[in-house]
């Protein structure tokens, strides 16, 4: 039987049309991969299915019979659950409130927290979620707010659940335990609708896959009859490299040096807890580690984003840290920030002012108090072909463009300033092959001009491609230094998770 | 805060005034006015003559600089409600200059408008430095400051400044006047004056300062996103204090124009005169922008003018016109016309497919 059938569906936005005649068919019991670059249509196709969008052709059937579904209540009775890439947790109300919010089921007017509770607790070991009913969404860790997420479908009745891009903002391990629940799900009887851009998880864990591009369905697949090639060509539309090209690095001088660094956060606890660390010219340095071990705090502290307590930061053996950013950007920092929308871009300036957020002030952006416009214009628009941001005009707002051309506005503003140390945070975080191809070869050539790289990622396949050094970062210290060349997963994964390294 | 943060075209702004003057026309009917008659007073009332219009021009003056204040605020993510208070610092800083130094005709005019604008940006300084430094909520700061700024000016003028036995100061001396003949006999002798030169003066400025100059690159980028601002390495604070500043210096010449040009003396006051307030709803409607803003200014100078003809020749009470004024907020405000526009686009692509 089928589970899902969507039949010639066609939605359009003001100037493009986001779903094109798409067909999909999912059959009960399967994990089918809904597979495609950023703004290929997946969500759009995800959102017609959830409700939130209505199509202007095409029909959509459940169980083989034709609906209409108006809104996520109506998708919710048909028992379909999406669980959203961006958790929606209260966050001071516990694990049990969050799930039955919206879904009160009361006695004589009161709600009973126990029922929910046991009701709760039921569904979390039939799945194996792990989930405490009764702790606080604050207090619990990202991979359980997503197992959090699941249950609320589950306790609503789904047994079609659609997962948006869930991996994007796990650890290794928690990605090893989320496809273990997707197993687990399917045994029960669910069918799953995956939506990713990242290949490997389609090949360890999906039956079929659907490839969209450009709104259109390019073909859909049985996964044991393809590899993670093939569907990367499907997806791009033309042959895609794995692999980062790189030579040895040839290092250089120390460019930065960071000695016993203290950084205390609004709460007064040191995130950043006595850290060593050390770049050298022409090589990329990466750091591992799960999200929240100081990662974040470490680069506001080198950029001056954030008060040094204790420590010492040193550019080419110059001491930054008393500096405000502006110096700091002056003396040869450049940054590509892990927020790209909080930190990277102002949203509501065009391309051409965003190009020169650092530099505004200075010739030939500027002359005494009055800006050169046109001057910025040509500077962007050089940019802008050099780093295929793909934009109607330099004119346009940065807030329409897509994610991945967002990004590489960015890069094309940091790397062209042709820093000393580039920081480089989550540099491919939500971006689709192609785009992440792209990205980590001006990384590497930038590296090739004997400049010095800082990368931090959650991504280990990226650190591992892209880095010279892996340090790992535990709670505020660099607990070890592996070798990409030599180093597994594994033994990364340990190291993240706070064991120290087996000496030998 | 977003919302009213928003760009509205003058296609939102052409149908708000339309659909809240249609609201206006039932609020007159069911007070049982006729408001064909009551719209007629109102326009020809205020722009037929050359006296009425030199009033209109009058009554618009301080609307476009309260509405140029509170719209280089909003440009860098601030909600100066204190235009208000800051007028009134001001008037109180012109009125000493004009009454108490002795200065030639023409230098004592200009000192006059100048340190009403100081005082105005000192009284946006404060709110400013707070929201900076403290990271105090400015709405709240300005509101008080707008009753500090009023109970002082009354203690000020009832004490110190005023006449024996009146609650008024004595009128400045024509040295220091903003009303000069020329205009005055072009108007039909109206008290229409130079403060209409220095707000469109101050239009060009604020266009100008936010959109050629690297203070105005600045302001806009803390006003968009202050965590890229600090990111690129712009002193946020500096900036947030800047524009209050700057904020308060419009306010203050909005406050200067009113003393050194249309009442020329100081009188206990028992209430706030709402042009300070008036000023946001310009901004709103004018999009922050300074044409924009002249526009806006110019319909409620209408308006406000207009509906003292309208009360003489209608018999309708003014006061139904701020109905009118209120409308347009709540229609601007709610973006009424985008989601009219939207459905009328919705049913026109139906009709083609």
């Amino acid at each position: 039987m089928n589970a899902v059938e969507m039949v010639g569906i066609t939605k359009r936005f003001p100037g493009i049309v986001a779903n094109d005649d798409i067909h999909l068919t999912v059959k009960q019991g399967e994990i089918h991969a809904l597979l495609g670059e950023n703004g290929a249509g997946k969500s759009t196709l995800m959102n017609v299915l959830f409700g939130l969008y209505q199509p202007e052709e095409g029909e959509i059937k459940i169980k083989n019979k034709k609906v209409t579904i108006t809104g996520p209540t109506v998708a919710n009775k048909l028992g379909i659950g999406m669980v959203h890439q961006h958790f929606m947790l209260v966050q001071p109300f516990t694990v049990t409130e969050n799930i039955i919010l919206g879904d009160e089921r009361t006695s004589s007017g009161f709600i009973d927290y126990k029922k929910a509770e046991k009701e709760i607790q039921q569904l979390s070991d039939q799945y194996g979620l792990k989930v405490d009913p009764r702790a606080k969404a604050s207090e619990i860790s990202v991979g359980m707010q997503q197992r959090v997420e699941i249950l609320k479908t589950l306790y609503r009745g789904a047994d079609i659940l659609i997962f948006d891009e869930p991996t994007a903002v796990l650890t290794p391990q928690e990605i090893e335990e989320l496809i273990e629940i997707m197993r687990n799900l399917i045994k029960e009887g669910k069918t799953i609708i995956f939506i990713t851009h990242k290949l490997k998880e389609i090949m360890s864990v999906c039956d079929r896959v659907t490839v969209i591009r450009r709104g259109k369905v390019i073909d859909t697949v049985n996964v044991a009859d393809t590899d993670e090639n093939e569907l990367a060509a499907l997806m791009v539309g033309r042959e895609v490299s794995f692999e980062v090209n790189k030579e040895e690095a040839k290092p250089g001088e120390k460019v930065l040096e960071v000695k016993s660094l203290v950084v205390e956060d609004h709460r007064g606890i040191h995130v950043v807890d006595g850290l060593e660390l050390e770049v050298r010219a022409g090589e990329v340095v990466g750091i591992a580690g799960v999200d929240g071990n100081g990662q974040s705090e470490l680069i506001e502290a080198i950029t001056g984003l954030m008060p040094v307590k204790d420590g010492l930061i040193q550019l080419n053996g110059k001491k930054i840290n008393i500096l405000g950013t502006r110096k700091i950007i002056e003396a040869g920092v450049g940054h590509i920030p892990e927020d790209r929308h909080k930190r990277g871009l102002v949203l509501d300036f065009s391309i051409s002012e965003n190009m020169v957020l650092q530099t505004y002030y200075k010739p030939p952006f500027s002359k005494g108090l009055i800006m050169q416009y046109r001057e910025v214009d040509k500077y962007a628009t050089r940019l802008i072909e050099e780093y295929d941001v793909r934009t109607p005009s330099q004119q346009t707002l940065a807030r329409s463009l897509s994610g991945g051309n967002q990004q590489k506005a960015i890069i094309a503003r940091e790397i062209d300033r042709n820093p000393n140390l580039l920081i480089a945070a989550q540099p491919t975080r939500g971006l689709d092959v192609g785009a992440i191809e792209f990205i980590h070869q001006r990384i590497i050539e930038h590296r090739d001009k004997g400049k010095a790289v800082l990368l931090v990622s959650f991504e280990l396949d990226e650190i591992l491609k892209l880095s010279d050094r892996i340090a790992v970062i535990y709670e505020g210290k660099i607990i070890g230094w592996v070798d990409p060349k030599t180093t597994t997963e594994e033994e990364l994964g340990l190291l993240m998770a706070g064991r120290s390294k087996k000496e030998g | 805060m977003s919302q009213l943060n928003k760009q509205s075209t003058i296609v939102t702004a052409l149908i708000s005034i339309f659909l809240a003057m249609i609201i206006g026309s039932i609020a007159m009917q069911v007070a049982g006015y006729n408001p064909f008659a009551a719209y007629q007073a109102l326009f020809v009332g205020s722009l037929f003559q050359a006296f009425d219009l030199g009033e209109t021009i009058r009554t618009t003056t301080p609307l476009i600089l309260t509405g140029l204040a509170v719209a280089i605020a909003f440009r860098t993510g601030l909600f100066n409600i204190g235009v208000e208070g800051q007028m009134i610092v001001a008037q109180l800083a012109s009125l000493l200059v004009g009454i108490k130094l002795n200065l030639p005709p023409v230098l004592h005019m200009i000192v006059a408008v100048l340190v009403g604008g100081i005082a105005g940006a000192i009284w946006g300084f404060i709110p400013g430095f707070l929201k900076a430094v403290r990271g105090v909520n400015e709405v709240i700061i300005c509101i008080m400051m707008n009753f500090i700024a009023l109970y002082l000016s009354n203690v000020l003028v009832r004490n110190w400044l005023s006449e024996q036995g009146t609650d008024s100061t004595p009128k400045i001396p024509e040295s220091a006047s903003l009303r000069v003949d020329f205009l005055s006999e072009m108007f039909d002798s109206s008290r229409v004056h130079l403060g209409i030169i220095i707000a469109l003066i101050m239009a060009f400025v604020m266009y100008i300062l936010l959109w050629k100059t690297k203070r105005g690159y600045e302001l806009r980028a803390v006003g968009y996103n202050p965590s890229a601002a600090e990111y690129a390495g712009i002193n946020v604070k500096r900036n947030i204090i800047l524009s209050m500043v700057i904020s308060g210096f419009f306010a203050g010449l909005a406050g200067a124009g009113e003393l050194l040009g249309t009442q020329g003396y100081m009188a206990i006051q028992s209430a706030f005169t709402g042009i300070g307030f008036d000023g946001i709803a310009v901004a709103l409607l004018g999009a922050n922008t300074p044409i924009g803003v002249i526009l806006a200014a110019l319909l409620f100078g209408v308006l406000t003018y207009g509906s003292q003809n309208m009360e003489h020749v209608a018999q309708v009470p003014p006061e139904l016109i701020r109905v009118v004024v209120a409308a347009i907020i709540f229609f601007v405000a709610a973006n009424i016309s985008g989601i009219l526009l939207g459905a009328v686009k919705k049913k026109r692509r139906a009709k083609e497919s």
